[in-house]
Formats: structure tokens, C-alpha cells, sequence
């Protein structure tokens, strides 16, 4: 794993990193490729729900919130 | 209209309806898409139905239906609930796998929304797996052109290899090259040459080992490819619903075999 590498779970509000990896399985891995969340994909976290969890990002061009326990399995690294 | 359960058996009462209508259909056309594409509103600017439409996501929670007449035929256009895939996660998602995957439908219409089209692209390619005679029809250009985006209609039907029609449903724009084009798929069965997805080399041997045992167990029911690529998913839903429908064909003419079907990759 390399040292850029972290779970998009850790991406701040406003900012933008590109997927490496899905690491959910089964239905919820079809469920998220289908949503667009494909390696190389950009996505940017944009805002917080009152509680923190779901977070909104910015995938493809739709808004899709997910929450903390689907985007922990999400490996990602900043680009800029 | 009718209501309709994600039962398989719900698929086949509607079929068995379609079937006996009054108005004879002269074609059966499903409309699909993901969630708020405007495909409602392309249904009811076809059909001239004044449906519902609102802005939450996946809606369209019944199948509706509505027919038209374009050159002297009936169309009978199916609306399906809207999904981001045809490997189902949810009763509505099923409903719409269900109707493309077994309803053997003339044509299939995806409807994508020009304003993020890679995303609904996924769906498209899904729908391209099942059947040949897909098109894609690309509604809210004009929202698209207002974020400065363009989309270039020829060239997706040429890396596509389907008809791709632009569309502002909302403006009844291009909804009648989208009934020429449905008519052209469905009425006079211009053949379409979807080009395939290929996988990588193990899963292509794989799927190579499996279709010609999958094709002599299917009798040309549906295409051998997708059902042999399903099996490898392993997915136990969409294995047990294939059984249902090889079952069904036993005890009745179903719409599959009385309009034949025919791969042009296969």
C-alpha cells in the first residue's frame, strides 16, 4: 500500500481524490460500481450531514451520499 | 396502467395482459433508465399520458403503460421503475431486470441524462448485454448545454454501435426521431450490431466453456452469452428466476418463442 493511499472516509469537505479500490462485496460493491464509483474515478467530498455521517460527494456528476460504513471500504489517493 | 409486484409471476400476469389488450399492439417497447432522467416525461410526451412527475429519486414505483400510433402502428410503451442496474439490489430494480431480461420487449429504450451520461452509461451497456435492439435515447440536452456540455450523438452510436437519439422530452424534442427509430427496431426489425463488451482473457475462456452448454439448455430463449455471464456472477435471484421463466415456456406459448429472437453476435 502505498504511503498516499487512505479510505475516502478521511477526505475533507471540498476536497478531491481518485479511487483506487472498492473493497466492499456482494451487493453493496455492484450497488457502488453501479453508482459510478469504478477505479480512476474523481470524487469529491462535499458536505457533511448534522451527524457526520453520511457524507455527499460529488461522483460523475451526481451528488450520492454514502455512509461512513460503505466509504470506509473505498481506497483512495489525493491528486492535485 | 397497472400496479405490478416484483413477483415473477406479477411479469408474466402483465405479459399475459399485454397480450390480450384491446388495442392489438403491433410492438412492445420498455422504457428504462436511471432514476430522474426525465423518462417519464418521455413516456408521457410518446404516449400523450398526463402522468405524475416530481423530482424524487426512483418514483415511478408501479409499471405504467401507454400506447401510441406512429405510421399506422400501435406501440405499446412499458415504463419501467428507475435503476441504475439490471443486477438487481431492490424490488424496483428486479421489476425492470425482470421485463428487459424476460419480457422479450421489440425494442428497449435507455433514457440517460445528457448532464452526467458516464454514469448512466453503465446501464446502457447492461441493457446492450440482454438484447440487441437497444436504444439510447439522450434527454436534458439543452440542461446539458447550459452547463456547457456536448454531447456528440454520432460518435457514441458509433463506439456504441446503437441508434442514439438527442432528446428535450420536456420540449417534445426529438421525440419523433425516437418514434422513427423505435419504429425502425421494432416495426421493420432493422437489425442493430451492439458492439460487445469484451472481458478480460479468464473471464472471456470462462464464459467460452459455459455458452454452448448454456445455449443447447436455453433453446434460443434468451441470449446465451449474458445467462452464461450470469451464472458466473453466481447470482442465486437471477438463476432462480431464469428456472421460472425455462419452467413457464414448458406449459405455454410464451411472447419469446412466438416472436423469435435473434443475436447478431452469437
Amino acid at each position: 500500500m502505498s504511503v498516499a493511499e487512505f479510505e475516502l472516509t478521511c477526505l475533507p469537505m471540498g476536497k478531491i481524490a481518485q479511487v483506487i479500490h472498492v473493497g466492499s462485496e456482494g451487493a453493496t460493491r455492484n450497488r457502488l460500481l453501479d453508482l459510478g464509483l469504478v477505479p480512476s474515478t474523481i470524487v469529491e467530498a462535499i458536505r457533511k450531514s448534522p451527524a457526520g455521517d453520511p457524507v455527499a460527494y460529488m461522483i460523475r456528476g451526481a451528488v450520492i451520499a454514502l455512509r461512513s460504513e460503505e466509504s470506509r471500504q473505498i481506497k483512495v489517493r489525493s491528486i492535485n | 396502467m397497472m400496479g405490478l409486484t416484483a413477483q415473477s409471476s406479477g411479469i408474466h400476469a402483465f405479459l399475459e395482459e399485454l397480450n390480450q389488450s384491446s388495442v392489438k399492439a403491433d410492438a412492445i417497447i420498455a422504457l428504462a433508465g436511471n432514476p430522474n432522467t426525465g423518462k417519464s416525461t418521455v413516456f408521457n410526451g410518446l404516449t400523450g399520458l398526463n402522468q405524475h412527475t416530481g423530482n424524487w429519486p426512483g418514483k415511478t414505483v408501479i409499471l405504467a403503460r401507454g400506447n401510441y400510433q406512429h405510421r399506422n402502428k400501435n406501440i405499446t410503451l412499458v415504463d419501467l421503475p428507475g435503476t441504475y442496474s439490471l443486477l438487481a439490489n431492490s424490488a424496483d430494480e428486479q421489476v425492470a431486470r425482470d421485463f428487459i431480461c424476460f419480457g422479450n420487449p421489440d425494442a428497449t429504450v435507455v433514457v440517460a441524462d445528457a448532464t452526467c451520461i458516464e454514469r448512466n452509461l453503465n446501464l446502457v451497456l447492461q441493457v446492450m448485454e440482454v438484447t440487441t435492439k437497444t436504444i439510447l435515447c439522450v434527454n436534458l440536452i439543452d440542461e446539458a448545454k447550459r452547463k456547457n456540455i456536448a454531447i456528440d450523438c454520432s460518435g457514441l452510436e458509433k463506439i456504441l454501435g446503437i441508434p442514439v437519439i438527442p432528446a428535450v422530452a420536456r420540449d417534445k424534442v426529438g421525440l419523433t426521431e425516437l418514434k422513427d427509430a423505435i419504429h425502425k427496431v421494432a416495426i421493420e426489425k432493422k437489425p442493430i450490431c451492439p458492439h460487445p463488451l469484451i472481458y478480460n482473457e479468464s473471464i472471456e475462456n470462462a464464459i467460452n466453456q459455459l455458452q454452448n452448454d448454456v445455449e443447447t439448455l436455453l433453446q434460443g430463449k434468451f441470449n446465451s452469452r449474458w445467462a452464461a455471464m450470469r451464472l458466473l456472477d453466481g447470482d442465486a435471484t437471477m438463476i432462480t428466476e431464469m428456472l421460472h421463466h425455462l419452467k413457464k415456456d414448458q406449459r405455454q406459448e410464451p411472447l419469446a418463442i412466438r416472436r423469435g429472437e435473434a443475436h447478431c453476435y452469437e
